[in-house]
């Protein structure tokens, strides 16, 4: 379950925000402050998140300190859904 | 009236319980703030600015984020008759070490007397100082004066005269922040009274904004303006709106907001982001124009803006069109204010191949282009050829405006000033073509990239790729590519390396991009690693950028 849930995260990554489809990405990996996922493509991960897990991530989230990785992003889902 | 301080005066003693701006952010409750409220706290930061010896005319640099704070520090500055200056604030992906570098270059270009910030960032802005440079005194927000009673027989800003400086704009970057365009009092007044005219403003007017306040629309549209002629602004922050778009539709809903001003890309972002359970109860039928402003505007945008929003209440007479620049003060045209928007279909190839634009021909292709509108009065555009020779409707050159709000000069540096201008018309860069009084923008002649509404030069980021191992000095070119989806430009960046080792590339790749986002702040949309040989140079042995772009289109971009 926890290693789908980083798995879909990081094709959703890859494709859609990279858009770099080849592209791994470590589960470890700074998303947020790193600047790997910029600001104007955070909205559009709260939306998959949402569509996909059904957990919503408020707005005022949308930063490096509720979650910066793939791991945290996952335990964040886990928690909440 | 012939000063800011002048006209701030005015509104302090006739209309002081008057709200003169809201501040919404997110968590926190909205803000009022009277014109009592506004010229009692900048009387705080013009008394601290007094007491430290600060001089009218001298510069002072203002890095604090969008807040009251930055209202205060900016009209403080006006008041003391010193002229402000907004630095973009540190963002947490930009490397502190980078951020110092803007920082130190821009003041040894704009010789500042005077910083303000917080007391957490009074660090990395000490570190930017070097001994010997202008700066004399770092002020910490929490430090300054606290509001209080103006004493206006003591205020040097109502001794300024009205061919003053009053104001400089940066954009962003190291390039961009070592070209200040300087504005007098005259110059903004002149700009504020054709620009309130054209926009037809009126008492229930309500001007609502998230742009940020260092650039030029944000500053002039949707700061300035509301504030001198006294129309009230609800300003949220643009870190909040990336992150919650719907803001804004809030915002114009509940304060029946009538005007906004948007870069392309917002149109897009808007139509494609908004969930519709954030619409609840919000109606749109007070905005009387959305401007859009300050990139290539796209026919499609506004039509996915419109269609998205028609619905709950958005009107199709309120999109609008505008052509705008920090040295014309903000507008040269307006479009769609009291005329619909023009729109002009015409023939592809002779856009792209023979500079003419005709109407577009039975079976060739076409594009449809929107006016940027009328120039404004007290402004002057002509299309000239590279010789300076006004070209005659429909021909394709650079617009070059003359007007009654043009900048004093960059500040500091009349080098560029003296060649920025051609028998006093000032060649702004642009390409495009006139129909009567229409103005059409096409594009660009300088390698100026726009994202988002943020001015991007390259050079400044080709010089951060080449920092990466295994990168070629001098073998690097970045360029934009219009991204219809977005309705911006993606920036991309070619690199020709020595290895050819997929791998090896990868890594390569992956640096370039860590290293371009934590120097600059801007997210890469693509790299590609090239081989040797790959990139087209001048005669003179520089990277061409357009004949790279032009070559990246052909082979690659299929690919994209």
């Amino acid at each position: 379950m926890t290693l789908e849930i980083k798995s879909k995260l990081a094709n959703y990554i890859a494709n859609e925000i990279l858009k770099q489809p080849e592209r791994n990405i470590d589960f470890q990996v700074a998303l947020i402050s790193s600047g790997l996922v910029d600001s104007f493509s955070l909205i559009d991960l709260a939306l998959y998140v949402e569509d996909e897990f059904g957990v919503h991530i408020d707005d005022s989230e949308l930063n490096a300190s509720t979650f910066d990785s793939i791991d945290q992003l996952t335990d964040l889902i886990k928690k909440r859904s | 009236m012939q000063t800011f301080s002048h006209i701030l005066k005015h509104h302090f003693e006739v209309d002081p319980d008057r709200v003169c701006l809201y501040i919404l952010q997110t968590n926190q409750p909205d803000y009022p703030i009277t014109y009592r409220d506004l010229i009692r706290g900048a009387a705080g930061y013009a008394k601290t600015f007094e007491n430290n010896g600060i001089q009218p005319g001298e510069v002072i640099i203002l890095i604090l984020q969008h807040g009251i704070d930055l209202v205060y520090a900016y009209f403080g500055a006006i008041l003391h008759g010193a002229i402000p200056s907004i630095m973009p604030f540190l963002t947490e992906k930009l490397l502190p070490e980078r951020y110092r570098a803007d920082l130190a270059s821009l003041i040894s270009i704009t010789r500042p007397v005077g910083i303000v910030t917080y007391k957490e960032f009074d660090d990395v802005v000490r570190s930017a100082l070097l001994p010997g440079d202008s700066v004399r005194k770092i002020f910490i927000s929490a430090e300054i004066d606290p509001p209080c009673d103006p004493e206006f027989g003591r205020l040097h800003g109502l001794k300024r005269i009205s061919g003053d400086v009053v104001l400089l704009q940066h954009s962003s970057g190291t390039t961009g922040l070592q070209k200040g365009v300087a504005l007098s009092h005259q110059a903004v007044l002149n700009q504020l009274e054709s620009y309130g005219t054209e926009l037809g403003l009126n008492e229930k007017d309500v001007i609502v904004s998230w742009l940020p306040l260092y650039h030029d629309m944000g500053l002039i549209a949707c700061f300035i303006l509301p504030v001198l002629l006294r129309i009230p602004l609800v300003l949220l922050s643009p870190f909040d709106w990336i992150r919650a778009p719907y803001r804004l539709l809030q915002a114009v809903s509940d304060y029946k907001g009538t005007l906004s001003w948007l870069p392309n890309f917002a149109y897009n972002f808007c139509a494609q982001k908004v969930r519709d359970r954030n619409l609840d109860g919000v109606d749109l039928s007070s905005w009387r124009a959305v401007i859009n402003c300050s990139e290539p505007m796209y026919l499609e945008s506004h039509l996915a803006f419109y269609e998205r929003f028609k619905g709950i209440g958005l009107k199709h007479g309120a999109l609008a069109t505008c052509y705008a620049m920090a040295e014309n003060v903000f507008a040269v045209t307006q479009g769609g204010i009291k005329e619909p928007i023009m729109i002009d279909e015409i023939d592809r190839d002779g856009l792209q191949m023979e500079n003419i634009a005709r109407g577009a021909l039975p079976g060739k292709p076409s594009v449809k282009i929107m006016s940027a509108g009328k120039p404004l009065a007290g402004v002057k555009v002509q299309i000239v050829n590279n010789k300076g020779k006004t070209l005659s409707d429909r021909k394709i050159g650079e617009i070059a405006i003359n007007s009654n709000c043009m900048l004093n000069g960059y500040y500091n540096r009349p080098d560029i000033t003296e060649k920025s201008f051609l028998n006093g018309w000032y060649l702004t860069g642009d390409f495009g073509y006139s129909v009567q009084e229409q103005v059409f923008v096409t594009g660009r002649k300088k390698d100026l990239i726009i994202v988002g509404g943020k001015n991007i030069y390259p050079q400044d980021i080709e010089q951060l790729a080449m920092e990466v191992s295994g990168v070629h000095p001098g073998r690097v070119v970045v360029f934009g590519v219009t991204n219809e989806e977005l309705g911006t430009e993606d920036v991309v960046l070619i690199a020709e390396v020595h290895t050819e080792d997929p791998e090896e590339r990868e890594r390569i790749s992956d640096l370039i991009r860590q290293t371009v986002t934590r120097g600059s702040a801007i997210a890469l949309r693509q790299v590609v690693m090239v081989g040797k040989k790959w990139l087209i140079k001048t005669s003179s042995g520089k990277i061409a950028r357009q004949a790279n772009r032009k070559k990246y289109l052909e082979e690659l971009g299929i690919n994209s």
